[in-house]
């Protein structure tokens, strides 16, 4: 049997698998946190909510609507993404003009509201949502066994992420946003609709959030609180990644899952705090993030 | 006798007439509890160039933003091509055809020089081509893959003069254009300016550099604390060159 450094290959690149699973989440939720910072300068904390929200959705939807998995994959994230509109329209814009802590405040209070009102209807314990058929069974690797659906949620991640990339840096769209992001004042004297782009921002912020809760859904328990403890790791990404860069939020949303990975092949006691110590370490060393611009 | 039958009453009771591209009447700006400008009168007829001239805070690229609604709050009556815009959403004032250079120039560092370029939305028909502002800019096309903050100085103005001249607006808003460029870079800035006025567009223009403004401009605005304190037609500048002087302070 082939060995990496004392593991076997099997082993090392099935917790690798894992790992990358893992950053493939992070990477969109980063990603989400990185457009909403970007134009509201809100650091989003009902995301991993949000998150939540989607994965419920999917399951609701799936119990009482017999909505399948494919038509939930773009289903929940437009429903969740107009929900998330609402709220920007109707409660964030509000306090626009405030300090960005009351939008980091009013945020978390979401968050607890959205958590707290599901464990009083459904309790914390979650449920499970089934893997489509389509996507069932596995696929003999030369060097492990990789379950379909999670090749299918790293694949499905990736493809996401790099589309908003291309949406974001290289159309006209995502002209108006990284320009919004830099002088929303100027882009309103050029007849740009900011409070409008604002609105749509976060509503596309708060989708990605929603579809990587339907992706996650078939692997994790969908439970309440399934948002809350994911969001502390990503908000870690995030540090790490400088929220400047959207390309930095997904490379560093990877490069995590991956570390994390590793780190429960080699010293698995570490694996839940290697990425707070990497936080710890680029603070003190690039206080900006890897990809950040510095101050 | 057309002027009157097109006259239109303004909150404020002063008739504006349809060849007056600005209007402004008794108009107040404020950023949050500080008064900045205290009754301004400015009218400015279609195809005319004006300069707003003042010493440093006078107000006068506050008069600009405040027709833009980019002050905290404005009150008073400001008429653009016919129709009051005081209660209008800014976004919606650079549709009647204006198009705003601000002092700052406010090049985007995370657009390339092309996106810049095609970033403000067109307001009207009848605006530049990409093709004609390459041909007015050849600097502009040579750089524009280039990230926008990274060109010198005198591109960066021409950029910001150049994206809002696709537009279509045809009520230009210019916060000094010319504020630390070389005379040759001036120099080819005022045939630009000489060529817009020509195409029939109105311009107004926050200048320090008063040898850049003066032979181009129809009339001269003084502005001193947030007021019009006096106004000059080009044909008595000699005239009155020494008053403006001592209003300058030069
Ligand atoms: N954002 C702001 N908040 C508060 N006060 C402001 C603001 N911008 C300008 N002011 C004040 O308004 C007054 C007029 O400023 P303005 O920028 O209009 O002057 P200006 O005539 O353009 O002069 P300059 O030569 O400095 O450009 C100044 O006293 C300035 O301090
Ligand atoms: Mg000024």
């Amino acid at each position: 049997m082939t060995m990496i450094f004392g593991v076997p290959l099997a082993v090392f690149m099935g917790q690798l698998m894992l790992g990358l699973i893992n950053g493939a989440f992070y990477a969109l939720l980063s990603l989400g946190l990185a457009v909403i910072f970007g134009l509201l300068k809100i650091v989003n904390f009902a995301h991993g909510a949000q998150y939540m929200l989607g994965a419920f959705a999917a399951l609701l939807g799936a119990q009482y609507l017999g909505i399948n998995y494919w038509l939930a994959l773009l289903l929940v994230p437009l429903v969740v993404g107009a929900f998330g509109a609402l709220l920007e329209r109707l409660v964030l814009r509000r306090i626009a003009h405030l300090d960005h802590l009351y939008g980091l405040l009013l945020t978390f209070g979401l968050a607890l509201i959205f958590e707290g009102s599901l464990i009083n209807l459904f309790g914390v314990s979650g449920a499970s949502y089934p893997v489509p058929e389509a996507l069932a069974g596995g696929i003999k690797l030369p060097f492990m066994f990789l379950p379909t659906y999670r090749g299918w949620v790293l694949v499905a991640a990736l493809v996401v992420c790099l589309g908003t990339w291309f949406i974001i840096e290289r159309t006209r769209l995502g002209a108006y946003l990284r320009a919004g992001t830099e002088n929303p004042a100027l882009m309103q004297a050029f007849g740009v609709n900011v409070p409008l782009l604002v609105t749509l921002t976060y509503g596309f912020g708060v989708a990605l959030a929603a579809f990587a809760g339907v992706l996650a859904a078939p692997l994790y328990p969908v439970s309440p609180t399934m948002g809350s403890s994911l969001l502390i790791v990503v908000f870690a990404v995030v540090v790490i990644g400088g929220m400047g860069s959207i390309l930095g939020a997904i490379l560093t949303g990877l490069a995590m899952g991956l570390i994390e990975g590793l780190t429960k092949v080699y010293y698995p006691e570490a694996a839940n705090t290697v990425i707070f110590l990497v936080m710890i370490m680029v603070l003190m060393l690039r206080p900006a993030g890897l990809f950040g611009k510095e101050a | 006798m057309t002027s009157v039958m097109n006259a239109t009453r303004s909150p404020h009771g002063i008739s504006t007439s349809s060849d007056e591209a600005i209007c402004l009447a008794g108009v107040n700006a404020f950023y949050g509890e500080s008064h900045i400008l205290h009754g301004v009168d400015l009218r400015v007829k279609r195809g005319e160039l004006v300069t707003l001239l003042g010493r440093n805070g006078a107000g006068r690229s506050t008069t600009l933003k405040t027709i833009m609604n980019m002050v905290g709050s404005r009150s008073g009556s400001i008429v653009i091509n016919g129709q009051e815009t005081l209660g209008m959403k800014p976004h919606h004032i650079p549709r009647l055809g204006v198009g705003y250079c601000p002092e700052e120039r406010g090049i985007f560092a995370s657009l390339d020089v092309e996106e810049n370029l095609l970033l403000p939305p067109t307001v009207r028909s009848g605006g530049m081509s990409l093709d004609d502002i390459y041909g007015m800019f050849p600097n502009l096309y040579e750089r524009r893959r280039s990230q926008g903050t990274r060109l010198s100085g005198g591109e960066q103005q021409m950029l910001a003069m150049a994206r809002i001249l696709r537009t279509g607006a045809d009520i230009l808003l210019l916060d000094e254009i010319t504020e630390g460029l070389a005379p040759v870079i001036n120099q080819a800035l005022a045939e630009v300016l000489v060529t817009l006025k020509s195409r029939g567009m109105t311009i107004v223009l926050v200048e320090q550099n008063f040898r850049f403004a003066a032979p181009l401009a129809d009339r001269h605005f003084v502005m001193e604390h947030g007021r019009i304190i006096d106004t000059i037609e080009a044909a008595d500048l000699d005239a009155r060159r020494d008053d403006l002087n001592a209003l300058l302070g030069v």
